[in-house]
Order: structure tokens, then sequence, then C-alpha cells
């Protein structure tokens, strides 16, 4: 019963949103299943914050290894919660925007938030250039073109490029290194995304007949 | 549940979609460039002052919206020159009930408009329309169009293409399962990813350390979630075996839920329930790079030896595997988001690219009814590439020589693959 | 001056790891790190500036806001987290620029949780500062965010009002003056997304732009962008990718509207730090293949 009642839901439902792509007076029956959908993933935020103090409530009551750690998210999680929830310093008191200007948790986002997670984006800045490092190497001809190609994109996107070949002549403006790099975007690499995307539009094709036919039950938890 | 379904399905029409985009995109993409040559033009012609009164009416016409579900009436009219005018800023448009009898303003047109859709039409009430010039404080009156009404239609023609393509590759998958279930033996080639599950949970027991796992950083909408999840019901089977450890951060509760069920259920069925603990899985937080901060802090603090990354990733993915890396870890990563494949190839051991990824489910089950789905898949390429090939000679040999022949066959690949 | 201490810091130290290299001692990553982080740094600290002149992918999407006649109704979408921000931001910034100045009216939406808040700053420090005559309801609404990622398109492009009652404030849609012929997203002119994530530009083009034919653009983080290059021109009018997108479209915005010859320009200054970045990483990749073909001399040699 655990197992065919949610399957029962996948193959109704999935079937109904199929249908509603081609039939006209099915329309909005999809546009009701996309409500459900919003509504249960607000529920879904109670879900996660609960089993988020759980988790490190636990780690701290026992004292777990770097139970620390724990008390910074459960006082972050807590303090956020508190702020956003009760508008605090909120101009326009409980009735206004969350974020207006000047409330808490306007700050906290722009202040503590904004930041934190700037940073760990721009740790991108830093992986790109060690996995490049050790992964850009002329091992053979393909892995050659694909150095060559990567040392023309990176020239490409930065005004560089331009200045280090300004000097080609208009007739062979293609040589110039932004345009090489366009090239090597639109056509070589353009090809290829396509065809991986071809591949996964079918992969997922089939997934999905696999799902809506209940052949494929494996994310049920049901696995021989 | 339901959201399973509901993005399950979404992800189908969407990913055929997309998939009759690409595969003759190039040559729209030839058409289209001509098509806004030729906009261009039209919008750059210049204005001209003819007096109001030799230019003689608008003509309008109006007519059913097709492929819908009823209260849409298209207007279309003729401007005889109008628009040159100095003058000119639009156009308004008046509906007259054969109720109610009045003519009611119902909209404006800008400049470049040349129709204009009648969203508010009951269905089976006949409306007619007036279209006015509006050149400074001079209205231009059109006669009325005839009467017309909404009517639903019961099929959209308009996505016929997308209902024969989508069957035929459907049937194909439908016939190899059924091909499949009779016995028929299929090759499938070997995914050293997938067979280097046991391998790279045997290292994380040796070493006596937890095996990681990310399913991805998207909710359970995503059907790459689902296929990530489907591998961990094999991964957590092989730990539970080996009595090794799992720790499984999610972003989403709702995956939070999923894989909970799923390692437990791998944990009763090797006989060992009381191994498993609610703690393997847990939440960290939605926001993408918070999530990021929290899996890099589960790495650096509990060295695991293994970390598997199944599921739709976006710019995370570097970070992760490169963290991953910087730890020695044994890292298996699958993701059908093209932009991000180069990262996890560059430093992971092993990446399931793209469709390899949905495949997982088929290659390690080894069940012949998913097997078959893959061979009816493979049908869906040759499908693809014959499209791409035919399509290319048509457009050449239409382009260079004027053949009017090729140029029927590029139209109707054209007319079939574009999105209306 | 600026530039020639970077370029004496920078390339002295990568001469000494290249020297190091030849040695055939390896690059540890922390050699890595600090050197993008130093060089990154010195043009920050220096103010490094380079010209950019906006490619045809750009300028077309330029071209649609400078055309469409005045009084359109522009979608701006803010579709990002405060970590792709200083990539995507000044996108949205100069786009909100763009219309207002072109006296468009702008409906903005949020899909992302938190691009409801990104918002305030472009509604701070852009439209109240440079265009105080804006009137809220006429000239610009804030929609909000919506929690359902893509079903949000999905319910909006037959029916805002179904998702949306009311504005972020809770004014009723009905009260506003510039909803009142807006019945859903086909009533739009034009949709921008900027994003990087998903739901982002791509859920836009294949939700609201393609089932409504409204044209649509946007501006994506460079690592997202080359998954959205198959959408254009056809189902894209334009797309602005990572900085360099977003600096090509300042440079075309301060080139057309002279109005906008003193603003900031974060993408212009930001192109400066990001070319000094890529001449490291190129340089880093040389280094690993010169070691790499030393040691594999070595043990062709020993072998």
């Amino acid at each position: 019963m655990r197992r065919q009642v949610p399957l029962f839901i996948i193959i109704c439902v999935g079937w109904v949103l199929l249908f509603s792509v081609f039939i006209p007076p099915m329309e909005s029956w999809g546009e009701e299943a996309s409500l459900f959908f919003d509504i249960i993933a607000v529920f879904a935020f109670f879900l996660g914050g609960g089993n988020l103090i759980r988790v490190h409530m636990m780690k701290v009551s026992r004292k777990s290894a770097s139970w620390g750690y724990s008390v910074v998210t459960l006082v972050g999680f807590l303090m956020m919660l508190y702020v956003g929830l009760f508008k605090i310093g909120n101009p326009a008191g409980i009735g206004g925007s969350i974020d207006a200007k000047g409330s808490w948790f306007e700050l906290m986002f722009t202040f503590v938030m904004s930041p934190l997670q700037s940073t760990m984006y721009s740790l991108l800045a830093f992986f790109v250039a060690s996995a490049s490092y050790r992964a850009f190497r002329a091992k053979n001809t393909e892995a050659t073109i694909l150095l060559l190609a990567a040392f023309v994109i990176l020239l490409g996107r930065t005004p560089l490029g331009m200045v280090m070949t300004a000097w080609i002549p208009e007739s062979f403006s293609i040589f110039q290194i932004p345009n090489m790099a366009i090239w090597i975007m639109n056509s070589p690499n353009l090809a290829g995304q396509r065809a991986i995307m071809i591949g996964i539009a079918l992969g997922v094709i089939s997934m999905s007949l696999r799902l809506l036919l209940g052949i494929e039950r494996g994310y049920l938890g049901q696995e021989k | 549940m339901r959201m399973t379904i509901t993005q399950t399905t979404h992800s189908l029409s969407r990913i055929s979609f997309l998939s009759i985009i690409l595969t003759l995109s190039f040559f729209i993409g030839v058409s289209q460039l001509r098509a806004q040559e030729s906009d261009t033009s039209a919008i750059a012609a210049e204005q001209t002052q003819v007096p109001i009164a030799n230019l003689g009416q608008i003509t309008v016409t109006a007519a059913d919206s097709p492929d819908d579900n009823g209260d849409r009436i298209t207007v279309r009219w003729i401007d005889p020159g109008y628009r040159d005018l100095n003058g000119f800023t639009g156009y308004e448009i008046f509906r007259q009930s054969t109720t109610d009898g009045e003519f009611v303003l119902i909209g404006n047109a800008a400049l470049v408009d040349t129709s204009f859709l009648d969203e508010k039409a009951p269905t089976g009430e006949n409306f007619s329309y007036k279209i006015s010039a509006v050149i400074g404080s001079q209205r231009q009156d059109s006669e009325a169009s005839s009467p017309v009404s909404s009517v639903v239609q019961w099929f959209n023609w308009g996505k016929i293409s997308v209902v024969i393509i989508g069957l035929l590759v459907c049937s194909a998958v439908i016939y190899f399962i059924e091909t499949a279930k009779r016995g028929k033996k299929l090759f499938l080639r070997r995914i050293a990813g997938l067979e280097a599950i046991d391998e790279a949970v045997g290292r994380a027991t040796e070493m006596g350390r937890p095996v990681l796992f990310v399913a991805g950083t998207q909710d359970m909408d995503d059907v790459q979630t689902l296929a990530g999840l489907t591998i961990l019901g094999r991964v957590s089977r092989t730990i539970a075996q080996y009595d090794s450890q799992i720790n499984m951060p999610c972003r989403s509760s709702l995956v939070m839920t999923a894989g909970r069920e799923m390692i437990k259920e791998a944990y009763a069925m090797a006989g060992r329930p009381d191994a498993y603990s609610d703690d393997m899985v847990h939440y960290t937080t939605d926001e993408q790079f918070g999530f990021v901060a929290a899996v890099n802090g589960i790495m650096v603090r509990e060295k695991p030896a293994t970390c598997f990354y199944l599921g739709a990733f976006f710019a995370e993915s570097l970070i992760l595997a490169e963290t991953g890396n910087s730890i020695d870890a044994i890292q298996i990563a699958g993701t059908a988001m093209p932009a991000q494949l180069p990262f996890f190839v560059a430093a992971c051991d092993y990446t399931l690219i793209g469709e390899e990824l949905f495949a997982a489910s088929a290659y390690l089950s080894n069940e012949p009814k998913q097997l078959g789905s893959l061979k009816g898949q493979d049908l869906g390429k040759v499908v693809a590439m014959a499209a791409i090939v035919i399509g290319v000679i048509a457009v050449t040999a239409s382009e260079a020589w004027q053949i009017d022949s090729m140029t029927w066959l590029a139209d109707l690949l054209h007319r079939m693959f574009a999105i209306s | 001056m600026g530039f020639v201490v970077s370029a004496i810091v920078v390339g002295g130290g990568l001469l000494w790891i290249f020297i190091r290299s030849l040695r055939g001692k390896d690059v540890d990553r922390r050699i890595v790190f600090g050197f993008v982080g130093i060089t990154v740094a010195l043009a920050v600290l220096f103010q490094l500036k380079f010209g950019e002149v906006a490619t045809p992918i750009v300028k077309t999407l330029f071209e649609k806001i400078e055309t469409l006649p005045p009084g359109s109704k522009i979608v701006i979408s803010y579709d990002f987290d405060p970590a792709m921000a200083p990539e995507v931001l000044p996108m949205a910034n100069s786009f909100a620029r763009h219309a207002f100045a072109k006296g468009h009216r702008v409906y903005f939406f949020s899909i992302w949780a938190t691009g409801q808040s990104l918002l305030q700053v472009t509604l701070h420090d852009i439209i109240e500062k440079e265009f105080p005559d804006a009137v809220y309801g006429i000239d610009y609404v804030n929609m909000g965010y919506k929690a359902g990622n893509e079903g949000v398109l999905n319910v909006i492009i037959t029916d805002i009002r179904k998702m949306y009652p009311g504005d972020v404030n809770g004014t009723s849609l009905d009260s506003i003056p510039m909803m009142k012929d807006v019945h859903s997203l086909k009533d739009m002119d034009l949709l921008l997304s900027i994003g990087g994530g998903k739901p982002g530009v791509k859920e836009w083009v294949l939700f609201a732009g393609d089932r409504g034919n409204i044209p649509t653009g946007g501006g994506a983080a460079a690592v997202s962008t080359p998954l959205l290059y198959p959408y254009y021109p056809k189902q894209l009018v334009g797309l602005l990718g990572g900085t360099k997108g977003a600096a090509e479209y300042e440079s075309e915005l301060i080139k057309r509207h002279p109005r906008f010859a003193k603003i900031k320009t974060p993408a212009l200054d930001m192109m400066g730090p990001q070319t000094m970045a890529h001449v490291v990483i190129i340089s880093f990749i040389i280094i690993g293949n010169v070691s790499y073909f030393r040691s594999r001399r070595k043990q062709a040699n020993n072998g």
C-alpha cells in the first residue's frame, strides 16, 4: 500500500499533465496541479527547518565532534527566523514587506548573507585555476586541441585577446582571438552541447516513460 | 510524491520540446536571421506625410484563435499607411457584442502591431471588432469586422508534430520493453562509473571512513534527482552489506525524506535494520552556496573516502569536486547539466555523462523491462540523426542550387521541429 | 603605473614558479590559489580597466529595448541569489536603467526567494536615485517572490492574478494603474530574466516566452551561459553572458545614452581583475604542461 498510493498518484497526475499540453480544455488541470506543487513546496520548508533544528540540537546535547558549528547554525537559523517572522525593525511594522529598507532582516541579508554567499561563489575562481592546471595537459591529440581551444576562449573573454590580435587586417578578422572564441563557442561547442542535450532529452523521455508506466520504482525505495 | 509526478511530466514535455528545437535549430537560425533582416527593414521605413483622406480604410478581420480552450479571438488588420503619418501613436481596438450593441474600447496596440488577441471573448458569443488609428487628436475608424465567436478546440494541432515524434519514440521504447520481456538479450555497453560503485564503497570500508552522497542540488521535481536517488538505492545496499557509513546532506527536505526511505529499506534488505539511523540523511539549507559550505565542511572534517555526486548541479559542481579531490577521495559524479560536465570530468575519477545517469537504474537493476527502454531511446537517436543529416542536405541544396523539392523538404522539417 | 606594478609582481612570481617547475618541483594548489588571489587583489587595488565593445548577442537585446515604443511593458525577473549578484546584478541594473530611460513600464518579478531582497538594491540605488520622477504603480511595480519555481510561470502565463492577487506589499493588482490592462504574461512586450540557476532564463523561455510567443531575453552567470546559446536567436532575443556580457551592455548604454556617462560601471570595473585572472590561469596551464612534458621525458629516459 505504501508503494501503490504514490505510484497511483504519479501515474494519474503524470498522464493528466501530459494530456494538458495537447488538449486545450485540459490546460487548467495542468495549472491546478502546478498550484498543488506550490502549496506542497511551501510546507516542505517546515520539514527542512524541523530536521535542521533536531539534528543540530542532538549534536550539541551529545557534545559530538565539532558541536560548536552546530551552535552557530542554530543561533543563525533562529535569529533569522525571529527577525523575519516578527519583522523586527521593519519601518512598516508587521504588515510591511519582509525585506523593507531598514528592517533587521534586510540588514542581515545585505551585510551577512550576501557577503557569505559571494565568498563561497568566489571560491570558483580559485578552483577553476587549480582544476585547469591539473586537467589541461597535452597528453594526446584530443587533449591538445582542447587545450588550444581553452587558450582562445580564456583570452577571447577578455579585452586582452583583442589587444593581442588587433593588428590582423579586417579581411582576416576571423583570426582575431575574440572572433575565434565566438566561433568556438557558437560552432564546435554548440554542436557538442546540442548532441549531449539531444541524448539527455531522449534519456529523460525514456526515464519519464518508465515513471509513467510504473516500471521505474527505484526512487520509491523498492528494489529487488 | 505529487511533486514528482508534476515535475516528471513537466520534464517530459519540456525536454521533448527541447530535443525538437535542438535537432534542427541550425537552419531555424538561418531562417530567423532572414526574418530579422526583413523586420528591420520594415521598421526602418521612413515616415512620410500623406493626407489622411487619401489613404482609404483600415481592413479588419477577426477569427477564432486556433488550438485553444475558447475565449480567444484574434483580430488582424491591414493599415493602408496611417502608421507612417507624423503624429501616429498606435491603434485602439473596439468590440461590439451582438447582445449589447455598443462598441467598447478593449485595448490598444503599438505602432508596429498588425494583430490583437482578445482573451476575454466568452465562447459561443458573437463579436464584431473595429480598429481606430490614432493620429494626434484625430481617429481614423475602420469598418466593423464580420461577427465571429470563439470556439473550444479539443486538440492543439499546432503540436501535432510533437505528438507524432513523441509517439514514435514512446512506441519504440514500449516495443523494446516487450521484446526484452520475451527474453531477448540486449547488449548494453559498459559504464565504468557504475561498475566502480562496489570498489569505491569497498575502499571507504577498508579505510574506515564514511561515504558522502549528494543527490544533486535540485528538488524532487527534477528527473535528475530521481535518477540520483535510484543509484542511492544500490550504493546504500552495498554500504549496508559492507557495514560502512553513509552521510547524505540534502538541500531539499523532500529529497531528505526520500533518501531516508531508500537507505532505511536498503539496510532492512541487507538484514541490518538496527544499523540505520535517521542522522545519515540530513537537511542543511536551501541556499545554494550555504549548502556548498555545509558539504565542504563535512568533507574537510570527516574526510570521506568516497564521494558520489549524482543529480542536477550548477556552479557548485567544481567547488565540491575540487574539495573532494583535495582530500584524496575517490569521486563518482553524474549529471545531465552539460555546463557542469567538464568540471566533473576534470576533477572526478568517474563521470556519468548525461544520458548515462538516466540509464543507471536500468544498468544496475538489469531488469529486461528497464533495459528495453534504453534500446528504444537509441531509436530516438537514430531519428534525430537522420533528421539532422536530411535537414543539412535539404538546406544546403536549397540554398546553393535553389532546388524546389529541397526547399519544400527543408520547410517541412522546419515546420515539424519548430515550436509555434 | 598600477598595471606596471601588477605586471612586475605577477610576472615575476610566475617566472619563479616556471623556473621551479623546470627543476621538477610540483606546484602546490595553495600556490595556485595564492596567485589568483594576489592577481585579482592587485587589479582591484589599481583599478585596472579595459574598453569593451558590444557583441551581436548583447547588441540585439540592447536594440530590442531601445526600439520598443515608450510605455511598452517589460518584465525584469530577479532569479538569482547574493552569490551570483556581483556577476548578474549589474545586468539587472543596466536593464532597469535602460527601460526607465526609454519610458517603458517595468514589472519586477522574482521566482527565487533571494531575488526579492536583491531587487531592493535596484529600487534604492537606481530607480529612487536616478529616476526620482518614476511613480510606483504607474511606471513600475514590484510583484515580489512566489514559491513554486517554474510552476509559477506555468500559471502566470495564462493568469497573473491567480498567483499574484496583490503586489509585494499586498496591494490588490486591480488598484494598481499599470496592471489594469495586464491579464497574463502574454500582455507583456518583453521578458527579461536574470539568473544562472534553475529556474532561470531557460525556464522563462520554455514556460513563458515560447508558450506565449513573447520576446524573451536576459542575462546569466558565465558558467551557465553555454547552456543558453542554443536558444539564440530564435527563442532568445539576446543574452548577456557573465561579467563580460554585463560590461558590454554597460559600455553600449554609456555610448548611446550620454546621460549615463557618469554612472557606476561595476561590470566594466570587474573586467580588469577578470582579464588578469585569465592570464594567470593561462600561465599555470603552460607551467603545468611544461612540467608534464619534463616528467614524461624523464620517464622515457629512465625507461
